[in-house]
């Protein structure tokens, strides 16, 4: 690790004649900035379809008053419940799934001497990412129905969190793989000389120490699997509509305001989850 | 949890979905265009059948087909377009239900009983028919709408506030239209000049989409090639929006409700094929998307504006609506270059 | 743990040592492998097996109404660079599909130097917050995407169309007196990419950056460094896995792109993604479809293991 090195250099003040200040590279000048104006640009589309959820009027593009008419009308809406409820179901279980399979992959493939295999491994486990949605959403609509036909194998939404599964793997891997490379290994060495066994270590002190690595992937693997339109649509049967799905075939008849609402509501759902978790992980901390 | 307590709940939920299943009159699994079915037009269905309508929807014709021909989808009633059906038919895909020997069939308008795709009406029912044309915001351009040429020759006013469909078929037919040569024809000199024709005009057009209606309600094109149900709805947020019932010709489409060979509720189906041609059920489900439909008498079911609107009630001496069945695999090829010249 | 090479000749203890290290080896082998068997085997039985499905399509020829025909051609990939002149039939290259790859190529390039550019100091950022505000961080970022994708374009337009909201504010302002087109550009598309790939740069350099000690307060003294320098000399290399795993999962999504560049670029132009829907589409040639997807993925490939093999083989101690 960088600081190892740098910690056992003395403090020179020949050249400049007079001490320096300590370097706090915690702060970088301007980096703050572009960080609040990242926020900007990824909330300002979701402030302005907040906004318009309010709009009491049937059109998207043009505000017409204030009123919750489309709240009431999305809350009604049983086909809304049916495809969130869908979706849900669908996202939790491959972001699950899929972290944990690539989890245990990364750890198998980063840091390590070669092994045998190793590069088709990583090939194969990111190939998932190469394959245009097109091309996985037909290929695997044909491998299905070759399945239910023949083997009389039909998982029902099974169907729908397999293939989000697999396409979730190489997006979890990639963020869990890149914490994992030139991690310190001199804590897990110092575990293994404290007689630690190898799943007590992993336990104790890389688990903790990728962390950040697996929710990160987490979160990257639900962003994409809730958003997933292309396969779905085509892997999808009767009664398995899906979020992205409901909306899209919403278009046909002008879109109404409605539509916003659904995905408000979500948001909404969504903060709330997050402020209680977070309030949850203050307390065990505490 | 005891394991006993865990047979019986799951026997007894068993047994109430079987019986649920069975006092209801069965199920039928409906698949169709995404926002095209009246779910008052369903209600009923329900009420009058007990039979219980599960609805998902696709966004194309070429979605449904892909699905349909893995096979195995589950779905008893897909509802294609006019191409669509010729083409599952001679896949074999859709079951021949003999529509022509149902009680309600005598209310079929005659002009669409031996059409191309479905001579005699053996396997499919109308459900909507339509016309694609454009529309123009007139407040824009006051002059004679009533000719391609403002798609492929526009005046001043109107060149680079055009939306074209993202259609393959509805943009080279309605340029052969324009040239006044055959649709899906082979002649290479013909289809030369329609490659060359769309090539000049494509600097005249702002965007190649199915999004018409918000595009012409916002502001952002003036002019869009669209189907008369969708310009009907433009117009009734932008007054000024006209629907064009060009010289050259106007195509035509319908679409069909047909049951699939390996439906699991075939005779729930049938029933669903022979509801749908009622002339009250018609009026339900043209008034939902704002078409016309096939079925005669049911005008009266329907408000008069909407029957009375220039849209749906071509006004006299408009061309007939054109329906264009399938090209051959050569010419769709020279097609396929035609469009992907045209959009790269 | 290295074989260790045998002396000439092998004395009973060598032979010891040499079996223990040869068991524990194997072992080692088998934790390896055991451990990625999962990942390997879901994606080989839904993502391979499928994946060959495609391999063959490509190799035969097109239904008449879509579909495929058994029958062996190799059209699919002839047509891509070849195309027969409608009035004698010669073959001649045809740059039409080659102008779309290379757009869509320079478009998903532009785009991840540009998540790249906001990303690092976002992720730099988030990376030296105190550690409660982390992973607060981390949601901030997430969020905007539990709403729908569609519904974000959308807001996206509303936003930047001809009579959108920076518009307005612009010309209320008096700083232009002619609304700037954005809608249905170049420009419209990668502000659209950008959005929707922008977590998949920042969530993997944040986990890289993460780890380090930022506390590097000697840091530099001696080589009379300023931040700068520091930055560049120090924290970027060994920010470098994370660099490499957020352009990957930027630029391989971002050439694919479908529906966002369908909606915010107009339709003029096709990308790839739609180029190759539209061979499942009306242009009823599957074949064609799934050779230009090969295709794209054989150059994505190339550029993978290329990354494979500058991160691995870093021998490193490990835990026996």
């Amino acid at each position: 690790m960088a600081d190892a090195t740098l910690t056992d250099v003395p403090i020179s003040t020949v050249s400049k004649g007079r001490p320096r200040k300590a370097l706090d590279l915690r702060y970088q000048p301007g980096f703050g900035t572009i960080a609040v104006c990242c926020l900007v640009l990824l909330y300002a589309p979701i402030l302005v379809l907040t906004i318009f959820s309010f709009s009491s009027g049937p059109s998207i593009t043009r505000w017409s008053g204030f009123g919750l008419n489309w709240y009431v009308a999305a809350l009604h809406n049983a086909g809304f419940h049916a495809a969130a409820l869908n979706t849900l179901k669908i996202t939790i279980t491959a972001t699950i799934v899929s972290t944990l399979v690539a989890t245990a992959a990364a750890l198998a493939t980063t840091r390590t001497r070669r092994w045998p295999g190793q590069t088709a491994s990583f090939i194969v486990i990111n190939l998932p990412l190469m394959v245009p949605e097109i091309i996985t959403a037909v290929a695997s609509l044909s491998f299905f129905a070759l399945l239910a036909s023949v083997a009389h194998v039909n998982l029902g939404l099974g169907n729908l969190m397999l293939v989000h599964t697999v396409f979730c793997i190489p997006f979890a891997y990639m963020p869990i793989r890149a914490r994992l490379e030139d991690m310190d290994l001199t804590l897990e060495q110092a575990a293994a000389d404290l007689y630690a066994t190898p799943w007590k270590a992993f336990r104790r002190v890389t688990l903790p120490l990728l962390m950040p690595g697996i929710s990160a992937g987490a979160a990257l693997a639900f962003i994409v699997s809730f958003d997933d339109f292309t396969i779905t649509q085509l892997v999808a049967g009767p009664g398995q509509t899906t979020l992205p799905l409901f909306i899209w075939d919403r278009t046909r008849l002008p879109l109404t305001p409605e539509v916003n609402a659904m995905s408000t509501i979500l948001l909404g759902i969504s903060i709330v989850f997050v402020t209680v978790s977070f309030l949850i992980a203050r307390r065990r901390r505490a | 949890m005891n394991l006993r307590l865990l047979g019986l709940a799951g026997a007894a939920a068993l047994v109430m979905t079987a019986t649920s299943a069975m006092a209801a009159g069965g199920e039928l699994h409906i698949y169709n265009w995404g926002n095209y079915t009246n779910p008052k037009l369903i209600e009923k269905f329900q009420k009058e059948t007990g039979i219980k309508v599960t609805l998902d929807n696709y966004d194309s014709n070429e979605t449904m087909l892909a699905k349909v021909r893995a096979g195995g989808t589950g779905y008893d009633i897909v509802v294609p377009s006019d191409y669509t059906v010729k083409i599952m038919i001679e896949e074999g895909m859709l079951a021949e239900t003999h529509p022509n020997q149902m009680p309600n069939f005598k209310n079929v308008k005659p002009q669409f009983i031996d059409i191309y795709w479905d001579k005699g009406r053996n396997y499919t029912v109308p459900w909507q028919f339509g016309t694609t044309a454009f529309g123009v915001n007139t407040a824009k351009y006051k002059g004679d709408i009533d000719t391609y040429a403002i798609l492929f020759d526009p005046p001043d006013s109107l060149k680079g506030r055009i939306n074209m469909l993202d259609d393959e078929m509805s943009v080279i037919h309605a340029a052969e239209r324009y040239l006044g040569v055959p649709r899906c024809g082979s002649d290479p000199a013909n289809l030369k000049k329609v490659n060359d024709l769309l090539q000049k005009a494509k600097p005249y057009w702002r965007t190649i989409s199915y999004d018409t209606e918000p595009k012409m309600t916002s502001g952002d094109v003036d002019v869009t090639q669209d189907w008369n149900g969708d310009s009907r709805r433009i117009r009734l947020q932008v007054p000024t929006v006209k629907y064009a019932y060009p010289k050259e010709g106007i195509e035509g489409w319908m679409d069909n409700v047909a049951v699939l060979k390996d439906a699991p509720n075939m005779e729930n189906a049938k029933a669903f094929q022979n509801f749908v041609m009622d002339p009250e059920n018609a009026a339900l489900i043209s008034e939902f998307a704002s078409y016309g439909n096939g079925i005669t008498g049911s005008d009266k079911f329907m408000p008069a504006d909407f029957a009375n609107s220039p849209e749906i009630k071509a006004p006299p001496g408009s061309p007939t609506p054109e329906f264009v069945p399938p090209c051959s695999k050569e010419v769709l090829e020279i097609y396929n270059k035609i469009w992907t010249n045209l959009r790269k | 743990m290295s074989v260790a090479t045998l002396p000439a000749e092998s004395t009973p203890a060598s032979e010891r040592v040499a079996r223990a290290q040869a068991v524990a080896r194997k072992r080692w082998l088998r934790t390896r492998w055991g451990l990625s068997a999962p990942a390997l085997i879901i994606i080989t039985l839904f993502g391979i097996l499928p994946l060959m499905i495609m391999v063959i399509y490509s190799f035969l020829e097109a239904g008449e109404y879509g579909g495929v025909v058994w029958n062996f051609s190799t059209d699919a990939y002839v047509s891509f660079l070849f195309q027969r002149d409608i009035f004698d039939g010669t073959l001649s290259f045809s740059p039409d599909y080659l102008v779309i790859y290379l757009r869509s190529i320079i478009l998903a390039f532009a785009t991840t130097v540009i998540c790249l550019v906001l990303g690092f100091p976002t992720a730099y950022f988030m990376a030296t917050r105190p550690p409660a505000r982390r992973q607060l961080w981390v949601f901030l970022i997430t969020i905007p995407f539990w709403s729908n994708l569609l519904v974000r374009t959308l807001a996206v337009m509303l936003i930047i169309r001809d009579e959108g909201i920076v518009n307005d504010v612009l010309l209320w302002l008096g700083v232009i007196d002619k609304p700037i087109v954005m809608l249905f550009t170049n420009f419209a598309v990668m502000l659209g990419l950008l959005y929707s790939f922008l977590p998949f740069m920042v969530l993997p350099l944040y986990a890289s950056l993460e780890k380090m000690d930022f506390r590097l307060v000697e840091a530099g003294f001696d080589l009379y460094a300023t931040r700068g320098k520091v930055l560049r000399r120090i924290i970027i290399p060994l920010a470098k896995p994370g660099i490499v795993a957020g352009c990957l999962l930027v630029f391989i999504p971002a050439i694919g792109a479908y529906v966002t560049p369908l909606i915010l670029g107009g339709g003029k132009h096709l990308m790839i993604g739609a180029l190759i829907a539209l061979q499942f589409g009306s242009s009823r040639n599957w074949p064609l479809g799934s050779a230009q997807a090969l295709i794209l993925m054989a150059g994505v490939l190339i550029a993978l293991l290329f990354y494979v093999r500058s991160t691995t083989g870093k021998a490193q101690a490990f835990h026996g």
